[in-house]
């Protein structure tokens, strides 16, 4: 729901387009404030003192769309514009982008969640129609004839029974005069009449992409500006004891060291402190580092072994923990004995390791602060920056550059405070660059993860009784030190919402301690949930002797929709009217990806195996089938993947088909090899050598996305096909060796026959 | 000093001559299509041709180029055109986010140079030094073969 302003004859705008434009805003309600009150509308209305552009159209017919989200590859830049576009019937060569600052007036620009299209898709189709509406009457006024009768063809509004045509900056000037017609009034195109929804367009900034002109964090410049390279403590938390400070300078183009101070816990996003060293150049300043000798109070996390952590969580998660959904009375099932079976699963800390690394432009100057930066939510740098810097945060400005890659690392702006810090204590603008090694070691981990998983089985195989137990630090960690149990937004992700119907049913969560900053990566809790529940349901399946899609099926249950209320579910922010957790659409999208595979119908060869797995996360339902090859020598193959993807309303399906074949990369360097392990606190990983992710040879040859066509709801794209791809490539695994993989990743299980 | 040629025009570098060119093209010139990612010749980010071979500029010092003539993404076009690798990049949709694909593009001109009708295999091999985050292979995979005019 969006208030819509005409703010056309307002003097602030003059910067991006010129006089006469027809410029409209659009203020996003919070979704506690969608109910369409006449009084609180237009109370709100009034309270809009600075709206921003939204859509404006010049007289040459330009249309200025601004972007408020962050690009990092979903295409949601061009995406949610191309909403507005088409609802305007623009021709979308004549669309110029503008991306936004970080301004709470945009509503929320946090990109993360696979938020962007569900949230504003309305707000941007509503815009869109606005514009349209008053254009066509501005036009109707101007031929004298009853705005019913006119109609729009491709920036133009035109009069079929006289034939008369005016294209929209021919009528901007006169758009501007008019006041915004009611919600009622506005003219919706109909689907049959899209032109970019559903049919998609490439990325705006591709050209500039492929030919090294996109502007992204690393490439950001500000006159006279210094380079800068931060040595941290190795242990988080850790406390510089001494370092070197003359070494460094006898570096050519170091021209000194400067430190920052260890943060307080919480961490948060705040910098984590350490000694900076400044240089005319990149390559000068991470040469002065090595000569820094810095020694450090490691403090409290130096006790943090990987291992010995990994046996605490393991035991933790065989005992009872806190009871977070309960159907039935699983445990007086298991009392009873009978056929019982249980398993571990465990997956391991994982880096997010972006191919741009962290990196951010700032200059502090006259109590106020500018950044240019590669960030997923640029208010988070603006009240990240204010605490740091003792100024308001109105006095950030957070100018957004396109985002080499970011899964969730650039939404903790840790690394532009860093700069900020810096660029107060010099004077002048400062350039923080981490290196590759700075990135894997100083993360904020997607959690390491033991599952236990407990069922009661009958006589035909089926599951009478089931338990499932997560153990993890949470991310609330990182926001408060003492939290040990996962929130109702970690444990919605693929655990409280199992989709099974069991008769009884218990879902736990116990308590684990975090030693490193924990954040979210890609999909975050449903990597872990989703690998323990697709892969124990597979293992009864083939314990069963069963075919594993039947299995499946028969352990989703009939179609219905799941009671989300009945155990206070989040459902990631959807209501449950819009968006119910519907096993009819689980159902589906495993039957169609069972016939797409060819599922029971291809025979793998010798070595070779098929898996499936289906998730719903982020209110989308995947379904995964993963084809393996294992050689003698243990080594994986991938040939082909097929996933199914049930997102609701997909606007653009060809970015929606990059997500998903990226997504089972992403699995694939998640099961391969994605493991970041710590000794006495430290992080032993460091570059792609010790924490490699996946390569084109390593990657799945061919993977075949499968859009269905569903006019429910937009749903989300970037994330939900990470987490069935995993446990179905393990599946694939087991049907190919035998083996049955409970931790990730590959490198902790032996495939070979040798 | 050092002289060498950038995109065609002749340079001379004074500076710390074990300085990679990575940085020489970046923070000195302001060449910035060439990317940083690892700093160790393992993810390909920062590819560039010397005499039209791809080599890794994060591992290449400057102290190694004298006479040499170096490509970057903003000079393999030709007169305002795109190189028909970038052109079939478009085409095929490649890039998510992007920051790899220059050096991908400039790993994959430099393969077709080599190989110009290239099998799955040769492609594996001659791009495995090539990291993409985001997971675009299937697409590198098929924009190098409609630049190569093979069949996928």
């Amino acid at each position: 729901m969006s208030v819509i302003t005409n703010v056309s004859r307002r003097g602030f705008i003059t910067g991006l387009v010129g006089a006469g434009a027809f410029v409209l805003s659009a203020r996003y309600l919070p979704e506690a404030l969608w109910a369409e009150d006449a009084g609180l509308m237009s109370a709100l209305g009034k309270s809009v003192l600075h709206p921003d552009i939204f859509l404006g159209i010049e007289a040459d017919g330009t249309v200025h769309i601004v972007a408020h989200r962050s690009e990092m590859g979903t295409t949601t830049r061009t995406s949610l514009p191309m909403v507005a576009a088409d609802y305007l019937d623009a021709d979308w060569k004549r669309v110029k982008l503008e991306q936004a600052i970080g301004d709470p007036k945009y509503g929320d620009q946090s990109t993360d969640g696979s938020y962007s299209i569900r949230s504003f898709y309305g707000g941007m189709r509503q815009t869109g129609a606005t514009a349209r509406t008053m254009l066509i009457q501005a036009a109707a006024q101007q031929w004298k004839v009853p705005a019913t009768e006119c109609s729009t063809d491709l920036h133009a509004v035109v009069h079929k029974a006289s034939g008369r045509k005016l294209g929209y900056g021919e009528l901007a000037a006169a758009a501007s005069q008019l006041p915004v017609p009611k919600k009622e009034e506005l003219l919706f195109k109909k689907k049959s009449e899209w032109r970019y929804i559903g049919k998609g367009t490439k990325s705006f900034d591709i050209k500039g992409i492929v030919n090294g002109s996109a502007v992204f964090g690393m490439d950001a410049t500000m006159p006279s500006m210094v380079y800068a390279s931060v040595e941290h403590s190795p242990v988080i938390g850790g406390t510089l004891k001494s370092y070197d400070d003359k070494a460094p300078l006898q570096v050519p183009g170091v021209r000194q060291t400067v430190t920052i101070d260890p943060f307080k816990p919480p961490a948060v996003f705040k910098p984590l402190g350490g000694v900076a060293v400044i240089a005319d150049n990149t390559w000068a300043a991470f040469q002065g580092r090595k000569k820094l000798n810095a020694v450090w109070d490691s403090g409290p996390n130096a006790s943090f072994n990987s291992d010995d952590y990994k046996k605490e969580l393991q035991q933790t998660a065989r005992q009872v923990g806190n009871v977070i959904r309960n159907e039935g009375d699983a445990e007086s099932v298991f009392a009873k004995g009978g056929d019982i079976f249980e398993a571990d699963y465990y997956v391991p800390l994982l880096a997010h390791a972006p191919m741009e690394p962290l990196v951010a432009v700032a200059e502090f100057k006259d109590g106020k602060c500018a950044t240019w930066c590669p960030t997923q939510n640029p208010q988070a740098v603006q009240e990240t920056l204010a605490q740091e810097l003792g100024i308001a945060k109105e006095d950030v400005t957070c100018h957004v550059t396109l985002l080499g890659g970011a899964f969730g690392r650039k939404s903790k702006p840790d690394y532009v405070a860093e700069a900020a810090v810096l660029s107060k204590k010099l004077g002048k603008p400062v350039k923080v660059v981490w290196s590759r090694e700075d990135d894997i070691q100083f993360g904020y981990y997607n959690a390491v993860a033991a599952m236990y998983m407990k069922a009661a089985i009958d006589a035909q195989g089926k599951p009478t009784a089931w338990l499932q137990r997560s153990v993890f630090p949470p991310i609330a960690s990182t926001f408060n030190p003492e939290a040990v149990h996962g929130e109702a937004g970690d444990l919605q992700q693929g655990w409280t919402d199992i989709p099974y119907s069991i008769p009884n049913l218990r879902v736990e969560n116990g308590n684990a301690k975090a030693h490193v900053r924990i954040g979210w990566l890609r999909s975050v809790a449903n990597i872990y949930h989703g690998f323990a529940v697709q892969s124990f349901s597979d293992e009864l399946a083939h314990r069963a002797k069963r075919d594993p899609v039947e299995y499946l099926l028969e352990l989703l249950g009939p179609a219905r929709k799941v009671d989300l209320k009945a155990f206070g579910y989040p459902n990631y922010d959807g209501s449950a009217d819009d968006y119910p957790l519907d096993t009819a659409r689980l159902r589906n999208v495993v039957e169609l990806v069972a016939e797409k595979s060819g599922w029971g119908k291809r025979k793998p060869g010798s070595g070779s195996g098929m898996g499936i797995a289906v998730h719903r996360s982020f209110l989308t339902y995947v379904a995964t089938v993963v084809e393996v090859h294992v050689n003698d020598s243990g080594e994986v193959s991938i040939p082909r993947v097929d996933t199914v993807v049930d997102a609701g309303l997909v606007v653009n399906p060809e970015a929606t088909r990059s997500q998903f074949e990226g997504a089972a990369v992403f699995g694939t360097s998640i099961v391969r090899s994605g493991e970041i392990t710590a000794r006495n606190g430290a992080i032993e990983q460091s570059n792609f050598d010790g924490y490699p992710v996946a390569r084109i040879d390593e990657a799945p040859r061919q993977t075949n996305v499968h859009i269905v066509e569903n006019d429910a709801p937009p749903a989300g794209v970037g994330e939900p096909g990470v987490p069935p791809f995993a446990p179905a490539m393990c599946n694939a695994i087991f049907a190919a060796t035998g083996t049955r993989v409970r931790e990730l990743p590959l490198t902790r299980n032996k495939l070979g026959k040798a | 000093m050092i002289q060498l040629k950038v995109n065609g025009k002749s340079q001379s570098f004074q500076g710390d001559s074990g300085m990679p060119l990575l940085w020489y093209l970046r923070d000195v010139l302001g060449l910035t299509g060439t990317k940083f990612g690892c700093g160790a010749s393992l993810c390909g980010a920062c590819t560039v041709h010397r005499n039209g071979k791809a080599i890794r500029s994060c591992v290449t010092p400057m102290s190694s180029l004298a006479g040499s003539e170096i490509t970057t993404i903003e000079g393999i076009g030709t007169g305002g055109q795109l190189h028909p690798v970038q052109k079939a990049w478009i085409e095929a949709n490649v890039p998510q986010c992007g920051y790899c694909q220059p050096g991908q593009i400039m790993q994959a001109i430099s393969l077709l140079a080599k190989t110009p009708k290239p099998t799955d295999e040769q492609i594996e091999t001659g791009m495995q030094g090539n990291i993409c985050r985001c997971g675009t292979y299937q697409r590198i995979r098929a924009a190098i073969k409609a630049a190569a005019g093979v069949q996928s």
